[in-house]
């Protein structure tokens, strides 16, 4: 429909709007003299520590906005790029975190980073409180030589690969050998052994991404140890991967009996999960001697006690371990285990994305207090204003329960502070002003989102997941 | 009636409500984990047809606050609480991939729940704060022998672990 207006219709049409404005003005002028300006809290991350905060903030303030700056177009942070492709029911937290990007207090700001496309200082200066949630994006070394060789590939980038974050696609690890070693026992260690063994056509209906799925169609692994420094009283792996690895069709596992020599005698003193899990590795144990040497060609071999020492082209040399007071100490005795490909999966930490962040180099993660971000480290004393919540304030570990425990509790000391006065919320903030800047908004997201729900459904998968940030932008329309 | 009789069992009601309206592939294990007949958490909604359906329980919630719940034989008390604006989270939707639906359950209860399942079992090991009494809300569905029950949430404290022990990278 198409209308035209004379010049009459024009002017009183201005003249109405004027009015209006004038009205509505003067409306919010008493009501500015009344009421406190919305208070504008920012963070940075969109990972599951920011969408807790958000979701707890948006219910405990009644009147406050919060924009989420993301430095990909795509949300959800490791939910999306660390959750193991086969385990699609922890993505169903996704449907939480959508309720609260729809809440209409809420933006969304993608494609916008931390320190290149905007500054800490600015995000300060434009809202009455900023909360890092941006997490761990970079991985512990072993610190050895060789550790930069093509075979040597840190688990966090392979998770990487085969969820799609975007840059992680070139990674091409070399699947052409018969054993991968991977370096770490936690649970991100067992979901890549889990990947590696996994028969392929359990993966084929998952997110996993159309070149991971046709490089693990290729892929000659047949053996993959699991190597820690610490006996398994102290092995990291939880319970329910552990059984999923023993459920795995068409995959033995070996554990060595040797490992366990004198732990009949601690069992009395564990906790619960620690007694479970070393009940359920001793029934594995158990029935290996028992079970004959099934048809399966594929072993999953947990090994204790193993320092790593160095890296050499088709295996690595470990340190024998002996622990004193739950430490291993590496003795002279060394074994060599066969490693084509070599798996580093010891811990992630942050990176400092901002120099005006107060930053623990060391432990890879934001000086704070209970939240509360520091001005310097020894002070003590509490930048006002800042606020760190998740793995880059706690340090890279914890199930989501615990993550989310932590976003709830640093929001709550916001929400405190703000009540408090102790941020002073006087007078109004502008927020980020995002012209000029190519950020995807929720709508684009979703536009994404259905992109790959469309293009998974060609192949039964529940999603295709784009990994080129140009692509996204372009269907984001952006 | 027939489906409150099979109410008693989670299990068996699930199977059913779903060949009811999808009578096409299903399996145990899809029964378990998957959306049936309601959407999660709809039958909560629903008001108890007749007086012998109800089942009143209470939760205590983080901060120590009691509030009494009126809910019916089939209750999901995970659902059951988001009705009633209780702050206890379902990251998986009761698909029993996370802890975040914690609770204790009263010692003289325990025993009138269904058994928790291995997997139940292997997720509240990572439970921070785990008890002997701990489950996980959402595996819980509410009996009439239910009645008067209290469930606590635990306190949200951060990074504490069942042994005390803080883990560190290696």
């Amino acid at each position: 429909m198409s209308f035209s207006l004379n010049f009459y219709s024009i002017r009183k049409l201005l003249n109405i709007k004027r009015s209006k404005a004038f009205i509505t003005n003067s409306v919010r002028l008493q009501s500015v003299q009344h009421a406190a300006p919305i208070k504008r809290i920012c963070i940075v991350g969109a990972g599951p520590a920011g969408f807790y905060a958000a979701q707890y903030l948006l219910k405990q303030l009644s009147d406050c906005a919060v924009d989420i700056v993301e430095k990909l177009p795509v949300p959800f942070g490791l939910v999306r790029f660390g959750v193991a492709p086969d385990h699609p029911e922890v993505k169903n937290v996704i449907n939480t975190f959508t309720k609260t990007a729809e809440h209409p207090q809420l933006r969304f700001f993608g494609n916008l980073t931390l320190g290149t496309d905007v500054s800490l200082e600015e995000l300060r200066e434009r809202y009455h409180a900023v909360l890092l949630t941006y997490g761990a994006d970079q991985d512990q070394e072993l610190k050895l030589p060789n550790e930069q060789k093509a075979h040597v590939v840190s688990a966090r980038k392979f998770v990487a690969w085969y969820n799609g974050l975007p840059g992680a696609e070139d990674l091409q690890p070399d699947l052409s050998g018969r054993d991968v070693c991977i370096v770490g026992q936690g649970n991100v260690a067992v979901d890549v052994a889990r990947m590696l063994l996994n028969p392929l056509d359990s993966l084929k209906s998952t997110d996993t991404t159309e070149y991971a799925l046709e490089a693990l169609s290729r892929s000659k692994v047949e053996r993959v140890y699991l190597v820690g420094r610490r006996g398994p009283l102290q092995a990291a792996f939880t319970i329910k991967e552990l059984r999923e690895m023993l459920k795995l069709p068409n995959v033995q596992t070996l554990w060595r009996a040797g490992d366990f020599k004198g732990i009949d005698a601690d069992f009395a003193k564990l906790q619960r999960p620690r007694k479970r899990l070393t009940e359920l590795m001793l029934k594995s144990l158990g029935e290996q001697s028992t079970k004959s040497a099934t048809e399966s060609r594929k072993q999953f071999l947990p090994v204790f006690l193993r320092a790593p020492k160095s890296i050499f082209d088709r295996n690595m040399e470990f340190s024998i371990t002996e622990l004193q007071n739950n430490v291993a100490v590496a003795t002279n005795a060394t074994e060599q285990l066969p490693a084509d490909l070599v798996l580093r999966s010891i811990g992630y930490k942050s990176s400092c994305v901002d120099s005006s962040i107060c930053f623990d180099v060391q432990r890879g993660q934001v000086f704070n207090q209970r939240g509360r971000v520091l001005k310097d480290a020894k002070s003590q004393i509490v930048d006002s204003g800042l606020y760190v919540a998740g793995w880059l304030g706690s340090g890279p570990t914890g199930v989501i329960l615990t993550t989310m425990n932590g976003a709830f509790t640093v929001a709550k000391t916001i929400c405190d502070d703000i009540l408090s006065h102790s941020i002073d919320t006087s007078a109004p903030r502008p927020g980020l002003d995002i012209s000029g800047k190519r950020v995807v908004t929720w709508a684009g997201w979703q536009r994404i989102d259905q992109a790959e729900t469309q293009a998974g459904k060609e192949s039964n998968k529940p999603r295709e997941k784009i990994v080129s940030v140009p692509e996204m932008l372009n269907i984001a329309g952006v | 009636m027939i489906c409150l009789l099979l109410r008693q069992s989670r299990i068996s009601c699930k199977l059913i409500s779903k060949q009811v309206i999808k009578p096409a592939a299903y399996t145990s294990h899809h029964a378990l984990h998957t959306t049936n007949l309601l959407q999660h958490g709809e039958y909560e909604w629903q008001e108890p047809k007749s007086p012998d359906e109800i089942v009143n329980i209470t939760y205590v919630d983080k901060d120590g606050k009691r509030v009494k719940v009126q809910g019916k034989v089939g209750d999901n008390v995970l659902y059951l609480a988001h009705r009633h604006g209780i702050e206890m989270e379902g990251a998986c939707e009761a698909s029993l991939a996370c802890t975040t639906c914690h609770v204790y359950v009263q010692h003289d209860y325990l025993e009138k729940l269904n058994e928790a399942e291995e997997k139940e079992d292997d997720l509240l090991d990572m439970a921070p704060f785990l008890r002997e009494n701990s489950r996980l809300g959402c595996q819980i569905v509410l009996e009439k022998s239910m009645e008067g029950m209290e469930l606590e949430l635990p306190k949200a404290t951060r990074n504490f672990y069942v042994d005390g022990h803080k883990p560190k990278p290696h």
